[in-house]
């Protein structure tokens, strides 16, 4: 049995140092909250997901593509969970091209569930001509995309400063404390009561922030509910199995004259 | 080896039996004489083989919906992330299972080394999967490029860049690895193509590796031969199926906590953004299983022999055989080679703690006196010591303990000492 518990902890600890070499260099000093995704039984604050959702379309959304969402997602389990006709009527705000019809002319019409989120920009060279020079990337999987994560996105929209004295910026730069090289071309974004939310939440920056980046995990990782869940389960799954096959294995080599 | 006179109880299997001995194949796996003391370093050949099978099966699924093209491949990758049902955990699988895969060989290759398990009669098995760890990296690194994101794309370029070291011919080999000028589009076909027929190889190879594995048995801790069968074996059915499906368990419960609760903490977060040839990520890193070889690889100054470096310390695993003079097998009974084995087990870890770091200052200074070492202990240490070193009295057998032997290896020890 020792062997045994032996072997576990040297694979066990293997791996948590291979974790750590590899995402060794990463800033540590990044704001933190608790994310109520983090953790065994992390799950969406829904009204964080919704107010996050309309922090988006407000504010993000007039730059900021999320091109891997379509609008049928914010009804879905594990999401933002608004209801199907909320999810409709809010697809039905956008514009989308479709087409060709019988005559062969392209047309727009009002956005379905089936719909992917409409895009900001028709491409690449029109975003960045917009954006001076630079492109706001799309925020779909953009969490995973940052090491630091949640943590890294909230810390850069909060992370707005005056420049340390003697740093000169371009104009259209901004110096932000947590951007990666400080400087960052999106201008600060966040304002006391930018948007209203419907529940009454108190539109501060700190709020607006932790629910949009709450969005924008989700984006990133739509599934994290149901991967949290399947995994809690196959766990004790595996912990019983293996107590029974310990026992097993036990009573087959009493058999003989040896130890396991 | 054991029975061949199996005979069938049925009727219809002695038929078939003496028109394809599948039967007797089977007979032979389930009687399959293994030593009694096989401790639970010897359960990752089942874990490996259990590894290579969630990687194929994983593999084939993933295959129906990822498109390999470069305007399409990252994109796909999002669809069996968000659409495909349950394609995240397919996926998650798939990627953690490479890492999970190449942790397995590497306590199944350190185990080898230190119970001397490569040498003869046992060469051919240790070349076998010498090849096998060899495709295993090749099939890993082309994996790592389908999603397209920044790190597949730059590790690409990165490595089949490698090539254009050679003298003469550097060119014509990178841009005929490509099908082009640069890593694109032909590079993204052929590299799928590959990464679907390697594992298929792997497997091919298993096959011998286990088949060279049933001619002369296997070693064991103490490292000496056994009569077979006899009282210092047990049949490999019921025994060894069992300790070997405990131990995938335990392997299993690490496995699913890193699928289930932090699938992308092995991997880099670059690559979740679309590869971008016009923009170079801050710092190329490889997966982690290769971050040694990479430090061999930029610890030498001259790019030709970075790259001589890095295949010479996986050659060099090869012939290791005939570079270990020493006739006692298990470091058990060689006081020396036993520390001079965690020493190495330090320097690999050290080599891959500096691959992940820039190649700068002290941290390359380390890496160079790493790999320097690592070439000393396979080319000096190893030939001179085992010429030299007093070994301690090796047990005649198992069971029968003679000249201080005793039936457990861990008593051994403990009379080693006093």
């Amino acid at each position: 049995m020792k062997n045994i518990i032996k072997l576990f902890f040297l694979i066990f600890l293997s791996s948590i140092f291979l974790t750590k070499a590899y995402s060794a260099g990463e800033k540590t000093d990044l704001l933190t909250i608790d994310w109520s995704f983090k953790g065994f039984f992390g799950k969406f604050d829904r009204g964080s997901l919704q107010r996050g959702y309309q922090v988006y379309t407000e504010v993000c959304a007039s730059c900021h593509s999320m091109k891997y969402l379509s609008y049928r997602n914010l009804a879905e389990e594990g999401g933002p969970e608004f209801t199907q006709e909320q999810a409709k009527a809010i697809a039905s705000n956008f514009e989308v091209e479709d087409g060709p019809n019988s005559d062969g002319e392209m047309f727009t019409r009002p956005a379905k569930l089936s719909d992917k989120f409409v895009l900001p920009y028709a491409n690449i060279e029109e975003a960045k001509v917009s954006n001076g020079g630079a492109y706001p990337p799309d925020m779909s999987v953009l969490v995973k995309a940052r090491s630091g994560g949640a943590d890294y996105i909230y810390s850069v929209l909060l992370g707005y400063e005056d420049p340390p004295e003697g740093m000169i910026l371009d104009d259209g730069v901004y110096y932000n404390k947590y951007m990666y090289g400080n400087k960052i071309k999106m201008p600060k974004q966040l304002y006391d009561d930018l948007v209203t939310y419907n529940d009454g939440t108190l539109a501060t920056p700190e709020q607006m922030a932790k629910d949009v980046v709450t969005f924008m995990a989700w984006s990133a990782e739509p599934h994290l509910e149901a991967r949290h869940k399947i995994g809690f389960r196959a766990l004790i799954y595996l912990f019983i199995i293996t107590i029974l096959v310990y026992f097993s294995m036990k009573k087959i080599w009493s058999r003989i004259e040896s130890e396991v | 080896m054991s029975d061949h006179n199996y005979v069938p109880s049925s009727k219809l299997g002695k038929w078939f039996n003496d028109r394809l001995p599948l039967l007797t194949l089977a007979d032979h796996l389930k009687e399959y004489p293994t030593p009694k003391n096989l401790n639970y370093w010897w359960t990752f050949g089942g874990i490996l083989t259990f590894c290579l099978m969630t990687q194929i099966i994983t593999g084939i699924v993933l295959g129906m919906h990822y498109i390999a093209h470069v305007d399409l491949a990252f994109d796909s990758v999002e669809h069996i992330m968000r659409d495909v049902n349950y394609g995240w955990l397919i996926r998650y699988v798939h990627a953690n299972g490479a890492s999970m895969f190449f942790l397995a060989v590497y306590i199944h290759i350190f185990r080898s080394l230190y119970y001397g398990s490569y040498k003869s009669p046992r060469e051919v098995i240790w070349i076998i999967g010498m090849i096998i760890y060899l495709l295993m990296m090749m099939t890993a690194f082309m994996g790592y490029v389908l999603p397209w994101g920044q790190m597949s794309f730059w590790g690409a370029t990165v490595i089949t860049n490698l090539f254009s070291a050679v003298p003469f011919f550097g060119e014509g080999i990178t841009n005929w690895l490509w099908g082009g000028y640069s890593v694109d589009n032909p590079t993204l076909t052929r590299f799928f193509s590959l990464h679907y027929l390697l594992p298929f190889m792997i497997l091919g190879l298993v096959v011998l590796h286990i088949w060279a594995l049933h001619v002369p048995g296997n070693n064991n801790p103490i490292g000496i031969d056994l009569k077979k069968p006899s009282k210092d074996t047990v049949p490999f059915h019921p025994y060894i199926v069992i300790k070997d499906l405990f131990a995938l368990l335990l392997f299993l419960i690490v496995f699913a906590f890193f699928v289930f609760y932090s699938p992308n903490i092995l991997g880099h977060s670059d690559n979740y953004i679309e590869a971008n040839p016009l923009v170079t990520p801050a710092h190329i890193v490889p997966e982690w299983y290769l971050l040694p070889f990479y430090a061999i690889l930029r610890s030498i100054p001259d790019k030709l022999l970075g790259v001589i470096a890095m295949f010479a310390s996986i050659f060099i695993l090869v012939i290791l055989p005939w570079l270990d003079t020493s006739k006692i097998r298990s470091a058990i009974f060689r006081p020396i080679y036993k520390q001079l084995y965690w020493i190495l087990v330090l320097d690999v870890l050290i080599l891959g703690y500096m691959g992940a770091m820039p190649a700068e200052g002290i941290y390359l200074l380390i890496a160079r006196v790493a790999t320097f070492y690592y070439f000393i202990h396979f080319l000096v240490i190893l030939p001179l010591l085992g010429k030299r070193e007093k070994t301690l009295t090796v047990p005649l057998s198992i069971t029968e303990p003679v000249l201080g032997g005793s039936p457990n290896p861990q008593m051994v020890k403990k009379r080693e000492l006093g």
